[in-house]
C-alpha cells in the first residue's frame, strides 16, 4: 500500500476512536456529575412522585452504560430524542439551525482565509516596518477582547451610529441570498476579526521560517522582486503549516459562532445550545455538544490529513 | 528592577492597579454594589463618572465590583490550572513510559472537545456557583498547562544536572520540585499571563451567556448582559467592560512578552 494512504487511513481510524471517546466524555459530563438532572429541572420543591416520573421519562432508572449506548445508537441514526422543555423533536430543530450556522461560518471563512494569507504576506514583505506593526497591533487588540464584546463594539459603531447594517441578524427562508448576506454582515465581520489575528500571525511565522533558507537568498541575489520571492518561492514551502492553521481556525470558528449567535440573536445552533443550557434541557445540550465536538474533531482531522498530503517527502517516497 | 523595559513596567503598573482596585473595591467604590441611586441609563455626570446602568445603579461602582469578581474567579481558576497542570505535566515527563502515555492521551481527549462547549455541557447539569465555576474553568484550562509543562519538562529531564541528581539518589519528588520546576519557571510564568487573560475572557463569556456569575453579583460579562438592550438606543454602558478587559489584557500581555523574551534570551546564552 502507498505509505501516504496508510498514514491517512491510520489518522482516520484514530479520529474515529477520538470521536467515540469524545461522545463518552460528553455523555459522562452530563450524567456522572453529582447534580441530579431531574432535581435540577424540577427545582427543590418537587414532590417525590414528580421526580420519579421525570426520571422514568428520561430513562434515568436504567444504568448509565445502557443509556449511553441507547443514546449513541439513536444519535448515529439521526434521532436525538425530544427536547424536555418544548417537547419538539431535536433533530428537526437542529436541522434548520445547522444550515444557518454553517452559512454564517462559511461567509466568515470565505472572507477571513484569503484576507489572512494576504495580510500575512504583506506583514512579511514589510517586516518590522509600519504595515507589519499596524497589522500586529490590530490583531493583538482583537484577541484581547472576548468575541461577544467585539460583537457589541461593532454593533455600536456600524449598526447604531452609522446605521449600515441591521443590529439583529434575523434570517428566514423567504429572504433572498443578498438579504441574508446583509443580515449576517456584522456577525461575519466579528468572526472574521476573531480568527484573522491567529491565522495571520501563523502565516507570517510560517513564511518567515522559510525565509531563512538558502534558496531564498539565491532568489534575492537573482534580483527578483521581494513580493515575488515571498509569494512564489517562500509560500509554496509553507503551505502545510498555513493550511493546518487555517483548518484549526475554521474549527475555532465553529465555537466562536456560539457566542456571536447569542449577541446578534441569530437563529443558529449556538443560540439553541445556550438557550437550552440555561433551561437545563440535557438531551438538547448533549445533541448540540455532540455535533459541535464532531465538527471540531473532523476539521482537526482534516487539517492533519491535508498536512500529510501537502508534504512532498511523504507523497514521493524513495 | 534594572533592565526591565518601559513597556513591561507600564504593564506591571496597570495590572497592579487592577488588582488593587479589585482587593479594595469596597473602599474605593463610590456607592454600594447594588444600591439604586438614580434613573435608568443616566449619562455620565459629576456624581456618576460613567453614568448609571439598566436599573439605575452607578456604573463605575458596578465596574469596580465586577472587576473584583472577574479577577478573583480568573485568578483562582488560573492558579488551580497551573498547580494541577504543571505538577501532572512534570510527573508525566519524569515518570515516562505508560504513565506518560495514558496521561497525555487522556489530555488529548479532553482537549479535542472545544473548551466552551465542554463547559456548557457540564454547566447544564451543575448548579452555577462560584466554586463550581472556578473548578470547571481550572480543570479545563489545566489541560493546556499540562501540555506545555510536559513539553518543557521532557527537555529538562534529559539534562546532565537531572541525571546527576538521579545518580545522587534523589527521589522523584526532589527531581520534580527542585530540579525541573526552577528551570521550567520562566516559560510557565509567560504562559501564566496568557492563561489568566484567557480565563478573564472565558468567565466574561460565560457570564454574558448567563451561565457564569449570577446576579445580583456584578462581573464584567454580566454588565454587558444587563446593559445590552441599551446598545440599540446608542447607550454605550455595555461597552465599558470592553475598555477594562482590553486595558488589563494588553498590560498582562506586555509583562508576559517580556517574561517570554527573557526566557528565549536565556536559551540563547546557553549556547545556541
Amino acid at each position: 500500500m502507498h505509505p501516504v494512504l496508510k498514514l491517512v487511513i491510520q489518522r482516520l481510524a484514530l479520529g474515529c476512536l477520538l470521536l467515540f471517546a469524545a461522545t463518552v466524555l460528553i455523555f459522562a459530563g452530563t450524567e456522572i456529575l453529582p447534580g441530579d438532572v431531574a432535581q435540577t429541572i424540577l427545582g427543590q420543591g418537587a414532590t417525590e412522585q414528580a421526580l420519579a416520573n421525570l426520571r422514568a421519562t428520561l430513562g434515568m432508572d436504567q444504568p448509565a452504560v445502557v443509556r449511553y449506548f441507547q443514546w449513541l445508537g439513536n444519535a448515529l441514526q439521526g434521532d436525538f430524542g425530544t427536547a424536555l422543555t418544548s417537547r419538539q423533536d431535536i433533530a428537526t430543530s437542529i436541522g434548520r439551525r445547522l444550515g444557518n450556522t454553517l452559512f454564517l461560518a462559511s461567509v466568515a471563512a470565505i472572507i477571513a482565509v484569503p484576507l489572512a494569507i494576504f495580510l500575512g504576506l504583506l506583514a512579511v514583505r514589510y517586516r518590522d516596518r509600519w504595515p507589519d506593526k499596524l497589522i500586529s497591533g490590530i490583531t493583538l487588540a482583537s484577541i484581547s477582547l472576548p468575541e461577544f464584546l467585539l460583537g457589541y463594539v461593532l454593533m455600536y459603531v456600524f449598526a447604531v451610529q452609522l446605521g449600515w447594517f441591521p443590529s439583529v441578524s434575523n434570517i428566514n427562508d423567504s429572504m433572498s441570498f443578498w438579504q441574508k448576506l446583509n443580515a449576517v454582515a456584522l456577525p461575519a465581520m466579528v468572526l472574521t476579526l476573531v480568527v484573522l489575528a491567529h491565522m495571520m500571525r501563523m502565516t507570517r511565522a510560517a513564511i518567515l521560517n522559510v525565509m531563512q533558507s538558502a534558496y531564498i537568498e539565491t532568489a534575492e541575489l537573482k534580483g527578483l522582486r521581494r513580493f515575488t520571492i515571498i509569494a512564489r518561492h517562500a509560500m509554496p514551502n509553507s503551505i502545510a503549516p498555513i493550511v493546518n492553521v487555517v483548518m484549526l481556525n475554521l474549527a475555532y470558528l465553529v465555537v466562536g459562532v456560539v457566542v456571536i449567535e447569542v449577541v446578534f440573536v441569530y437563529p443558529g445552533m449556538g443560540q439553541y445550545l445556550v438557550d437550552h443550557v440555561s433551561k437545563r434541557d440535557v438531551p438538547v445540550v448533549q445533541a448540540c455538544g455532540l455535533i459541535f465536538a464532531s465538527v471540531y474533531i473532523g476539521l482537526n482531522l482534516l487539517a492533519d490529513i491535508i498536512s500529510i498530503l501537502a508534504n512532498p517527502r511523504l507523497r514521493h517516497p524513495r | 528592577m534594572k533592565g526591565i523595559p518601559i513597556s513591561a513596567l507600564l504593564g506591571m503598573t496597570i495590572t497592579a492597579l487592577f488588582f488593587l482596585a479589585a482587593i479594595f473595591a469596597p473602599l474605593i467604590a463610590p456607592y454600594g454594589m447594588s444600591e439604586i441611586i438614580g434613573d435608568v441609563w443616566e449619562p455620565a455626570s459629576e456624581a456618576h463618572w460613567l453614568g448609571t446602568d439598566n436599573l439605575g445603579r452607578d456604573l463605575l461602582t458596578r465596574m469596580i465590583y465586577g472587576g473584583r469578581t472577574t479577577i478573583f474567579v480568573a485568578s483562582a481558576a488560573t492558579l488551580l490550572a497551573f498547580t494541577l497542570g504543571s505538577v501532572l505535566g512534570f510527573m508525566a515527563a519524569v515518570y515516562g513510559g505508560w504513565v506518560d502515555q495514558i496521561m497525555a492521551r487522556l489530555n488529548d481527549l479532553v482537549m479535542s472537545i472545544p473548551t466552551l462547549i465542554f463547559a456548557l455541557v457540564v454547566l447544564s447539569v451543575m448548579p452555577v456557583t462560584l466554586p463550581i465555576l472556578i473548578l470547571v474553568m481550572g480543570l479545563l484550562d489545566s489541560t493546556r498547562v499540562f501540555r506545555l509543562s510536559r513539553a518543557v519538562a521532557v527537555d529538562i529531564n534529559v539534562m546532565d544536572f537531572v541525571e546527576a541528581a538521579r545518580l545522587r539518589g534523589e527521589g522523584q519528588r526532589w527531581i520534580i520540585f527542585r530540579e525541573i520546576l526552577p528551570n521550567a519557571l520562566s516559560p510557565l510564568v509567560a504562559e501564566l499571563g496568557l492563561r489568566f487573560i484567557f480565563a478573564i475572557l472565558f468567565i466574561s463569556t460565560l457570564s454574558f451567556l448567563g451561565l457564569g456569575v449570577q446576579p445580583p453579583m456584578a462581573d464584567w460579562g454580566g454588565i454587558v448582559k444587563e446593559n445590552r438592550e441599551g446598545i440599540v438606543y446608542g447607550i454605550p454602558a455595555a461597552l465599558m467592560p470592553a475598555v477594562a478587559i482590553v486595558t488589563l489584557s494588553i498590560s498582562v500581555n506586555l509583562v508576559a512578552d517580556w517574561a517570554l523574551n527573557r526566557t528565549t534570551s536565556l536559551k540563547g546564552g546557553r549556547g545556541g
